[in-house]
């Protein structure tokens, strides 16, 4: 939906569209490195304020005093061309903010789970979610220093993905290695929507 | 805690310090905009270069329309002004039915994943980045 249209400044052309991509992952696997790493600006971090009982006068006591939650998102912006604009959130680590979550993945390209071999445990409930979702997702394992090496079959086995799923390995903080795990991402979310078309008998 | 990623954390509150902000003080304690959903990812870009004579207008909404000469999504305008989103779409809403700001809500999304070309647009853009 657009507003005030009629008022655009003289010379300016239609905005671009914005799309969206979420990191997403345990705590401390780096989530905001690689949306830092490969975003042109360094990453922003935006803030929601939940109450539990709905907003009321109440909420004027402030956020200081706690008696709200805040939950930050780190985000970040690269520009794709005039009229494209791509935006990678990395989602809030606490489980509990599913309803962000919500928010975050309607109409994402796709997600990319962040896995440390160390603590393989931490990017389940990021799957679960994902694949109850249906939202494209692939598995990224970061490589720690002094973390074991695995096979990424291994570690395919080991998080019970489906056999479609990618698992790649990369390096959070190095640009090229983010870049190729978006772009076998969005190759896999394009796979995935031709077979989906295709099961629909379109 | 005093693990490597605390002191990460930390860096970001450095980063931005400044007042503590009373959310719903900056918007009469209104929390929905009057007019507009404001997706996170929704750009908006101002529509004048200045609103100083208009009326009824806080600082933040002539903060919002300094930042939206260039676009913005609700995202960025929240984090450069240390505000919650919340707070900011209801700005946003008071801006909007004054036609102060235009805003693109992001591709429509109810039909699924976007078409075959704007994934090729972006992973082309990201290789030539």
């Amino acid at each position: 939906m657009d507003y005030g249209r009629s008022e655009r400044p003289a010379g300016a052309g239609p905005l671009p569209t914005a799309i969206k991509i979420l990191i997403a992952g345990g705590f401390g696997v780096g989530k905001t490195t690689m949306v830092g790493a490969v975003s042109e600006t360094k990453p922003l971090r935006t803030e929601e304020v939940l109450t539990e009982t709905g907003i009321g006068i109440d909420d004027l006591s402030g956020v200081e005093e706690k008696s709200t939650t805040t939950v930050a998102m780190d985000f970040g912006r690269i520009t794709i061309s005039d009229d494209l604009v791509l935006y990678l959130f990395g989602t809030p680590g606490q489980d509990r903010f599913w309803f962000v979550w919500d928010e975050l993945a309607l109409g994402a390209l796709g997600a990319v789970v962040l896995a440390d071999t160390r603590r393989l445990a931490d990017c389940f409930p990021s799957i679960d979610y994902f694949e109850g979702r249906g939202t494209p997702f692939v598995v990224a394992v970061n490589c720690f220093e002094g973390a074991k090496k695995f096979r990424l079959d291994e570690v395919q086995a080991a998080l019970d993905l489906d056999p479609g799923v990618p698992v790649v390995l990369c390096d959070a903080r190095k640009r090229e290695s983010a870049k190729e795990v978006l772009i076998t991402l969005l190759e896999h979310a394009m796979k995935l929507r031709e077979a989906r078309r295709r099961a629909a008998g379109d | 805690m005093t693990g490597r990623g605390e002191s990460a954390e930390q860096e970001w509150v450095d980063d931005h310090a400044g007042p503590v902000v009373r959310p719903y003080a900056v918007t009469g304690g209104r929390a929905r905009p009057v007019t507009g959903t404001f997706d996170l990812i929704s750009l908006v870009t101002a529509t004048r270069t200045d609103v100083g004579s208009e009326s009824g207008l806080g600082p933040e909404h002539v903060a919002i329309v300094g930042l939206c000469q260039r676009i913005l999504s609700v995202a960025e305008i929240a984090a450069h002004l240390d505000l919650p989103v919340g707070t900011v779409r209801v700005l946003l809403g008071d801006l909007a039915a004054r036609s102060l700001v235009q805003v693109r809500e992001p591709r429509a999304t109810t039909a699924g994943l976007p078409d075959e070309h704007v994934f090729e647009a972006v992973i082309n853009g990201l290789r030539a980045l």
